[in-house]
């Protein structure tokens, strides 16, 4: 994740070598047709299937589709349940994402432009990394004595007599579910940001103070635009995990708030699948929109 | 750079220090509440205070959640984390090799890769259990057409720990070994490998002899990558897995129906394997590059 340069490919190969190439990639490439390109033809082309209680029917119909945009039509009631659970994900994508980018980005400037040895730099980044490798769950359940009803907060509260009854929004509500994506998927913003930082030209840092520039006109004007590849990547990685999320809505949710995942999940372990399907197009549909509105962004800025 | 260390640091470099120092406390700090709340004595419960010290819910862990057992999940998961870390690393260093050659569909296969690392994991893992499903309907459709009773009978699924929760795990752990590959051979430079070649080297004495020791240190990387990243893998595993389950997913389910610290035990007991792996393969890489500069030296 480090790099997402296309390697550059050398000028001249022997003859012959091209197909030693595509020996070495075969099973590199086979393994992401059998258990990803595949898969996901699967996935379009049963979202088209109909089914029953035992089996799942060959055929084409929109009817998964329109059963799952069933009412929303008519807005007169509120939103339906789709266009609300969607509503639901998009909203903890924005907040999860912004949280993340302000977090990641300061995290990644310090680290970048005001740790000056590269020995404790490397230490800093490392100890920043390393709870990626810890399980999520974990993580997630570690918040329960923090958080809890009579957890350390609410204690620590209640001893400074801050509060009478304890508080109980702290878990299992959107106030958590936020709590720990920022927990778990900061790491994701500071690592593409922090590989982009370091790329840039520190000799520009000078230029603009020495033309008169301000830190923080520096920072908006010179570093922001400088780590674009990098906030856009961070970007990409944050809004795609939260939408598909199950996992972290379910646990830290206390398994009560809705999520597309969610729906997924649960309308596989019934064996729906292509109504599963259906919603897993769309989903896909949705996250491609908004990582293609991203790359946008950038391009119509770099224009202006 | 001797000159800057001198200069006072500015304010801006304290409040971003404090911010910083607080970020690491965010991340680290609920770790060592449930590390220290799993020793919690046999009366204590899920939060502070503690009642004693002790090891009894590590000892209520090994007897078994409920009807989970524990051994058996974390066997499994140990035995899918080595298939999947080895995998990886052949896997990743293969590849790596080949897009340094000319490789034609290299960028797709590039675009690929980046689609299935931002893949939204449910979608991925839906996509394999349906493949997994049609291809039982199609084996069980062929066996009833060839009217073999007893072995349609006797066949199970072919989702399973080394089938389907195998390939889900490596469109998440191949990513990211062919992305430091990358990292790797932007920097190598390979006026070794010629003058390997130039002495009469075969491409694989070039390969064992000069290349894999230059990049051993990431390839150990890699597969330090491939384990830890499988170990705690749950979104993808969670359709793509058939009866059985990993040690994560387990924990999953557990985490509404447990109410006492043995869960923390077992959160304890999963971060510990993690540092275990990760010290390992430090250990490993400073062995590596101790080796190496001896030989040059």
């Amino acid at each position: 994740m480090s790099t997402t340069h296309t390697p550059t490919l050398p000028a001249a190969a022997a003859p012959g070598r091209g197909i030693a190439a595509w020996w070495q990639a075969a099973p590199f490439t086979l393994v992401f047709a059998l258990f990803f390109l595949i898969p996901l033809a699967l996935i379009v082309m049963v979202s088209f299937w109909d089914f029953n209680e035992y089996e799942l029917l060959p055929g084409f119909t929109f009817k998964n589709y329109f059963s799952i945009f069933e009412g929303c039509g008519d807005t007169s009631e509120g939103l339906c349940v789709t266009l609300k659970t969607y509503y639901s994900t998009l909203k903890f994508s924005f907040l999860v994402w912004l949280i993340t980018l302000v977090v990641g980005f300061t995290v990644a400037y310090f680290l970048a432009f005001h740790v000056r040895s590269s020995g404790m730099q490397t230490l800093l980044f490392v100890l920043c990394t390393i709870p990626f490798w810890t399980s999520n769950v974990i993580r997630m359940i570690s918040w329960v004595p923090l958080l809890g009803r009579n957890g350390l907060v609410n204690q620590t509260l209640i001893g400074m007599n801050l509060i009478e009854t304890p508080i109980e929004w702290l878990l299992f509500s959107d106030f958590s579910v936020v709590l720990a994506f920022v927990h778990l998927y900061t790491m994701f913003m500071i690592v593409p940001i922090f590989n982009s930082m370091m790329r840039i030209d520190r000799s520009l840092i000078e230029a603009a103070s020495d033309s008169g520039a301000s830190g923080w006109q520096t920072l908006w004007n010179v570093i922001v635009p400088l780590s674009r590849t990098g906030i856009i990547i961070g970007s990409i990685f944050v809004i795609t995990i939260v939408m598909g999320d199950f996992v972290t809505i379910g646990v830290m949710g206390g398994q009560q708030i809705a999520s597309i995942g969610k729906i997924i999940q649960v309308q596989t372990s019934y064996l729906q699948f292509p109504l599963a399907a259906a919603n897993a197009v769309i989903l896909l549909a949705v996250v491609l929109m908004i990582i293609w509105g991203l790359t946008r962004l950038v391009d119509i800025r770099k224009e202006l | 750079m001797k000159a800057h260390i001198r200069e006072s640091r500015p304010a801006s470099f304290w409040l971003l220090a404090i911010v910083f120092a607080l970020f690491v406390l965010f991340m680290y700090g609920p770790m060592f509440v449930i590390f220290i709340l799993s020793f919690q004595g046999p009366e204590g419960g899920l939060t502070f205070p503690m009642r004693g010290v002790s090891l009894h819910w590590f000892y209520k862990l090994a007897e078994g959640l409920g009807v989970v057992d524990i051994g058996a999940a974390l066997w499994r998961s140990l035995g899918l984390g080595v298939a999947v870390m080895l995998c990886t690393v052949v896997l990743s260093v293969l590849a790596g090799l080949a897009f340094r050659k000319r490789l034609a569909g290299g960028n797709t296969l590039f675009f690929i890769v980046v689609a299935s690392l931002i893949m939204p994991s449910i979608i991925v893992s839906l996509g394999i259990g349906l493949e997994f499903r049609l291809i039982d309907n199609s084996i069980k459709a062929v066996l009833e057409w060839l009217g073999m009773e007893s072995a349609l009978e006797g066949y199970g699924t072919s989702l399973g720990l080394f089938t389907s929760a195998l390939g889900a795990h490596l469109t998440w752990t191949l990513p990211f070994g062919l992305l430091i590959m990358f990292a790797v051979f932007n920097r190598f430079n390979p006026a070794y490998e010629e003058a390997a070649r130039d002495l009469g080297a075969t491409p694989w004495q070039g390969f064992a002899h000069v290349v894999l020791p230059l990049i051993a240190p990431s390839v150990v990387g890699i597969g330090m990558f491939g384990f830890t990243l499988s170990w705690d893998e749950i979104a993808r595993t969670s359709q793509a897995i058939g009866d059985v389950n990993t040690l994560p997913l387990e924990l999953q389910g557990l985490t509404s129906t447990v109410t006492t610290p043995s869960i923390y035990a077992l959160g304890t007991l999963t971060t510990v394997v993690s540092f275990v792996v990760m010290g390992i393969t430090l250990a490993l890489v400073w062995a590596l590059g101790r080796g190496r500069k001896g030989r040059s030296g």
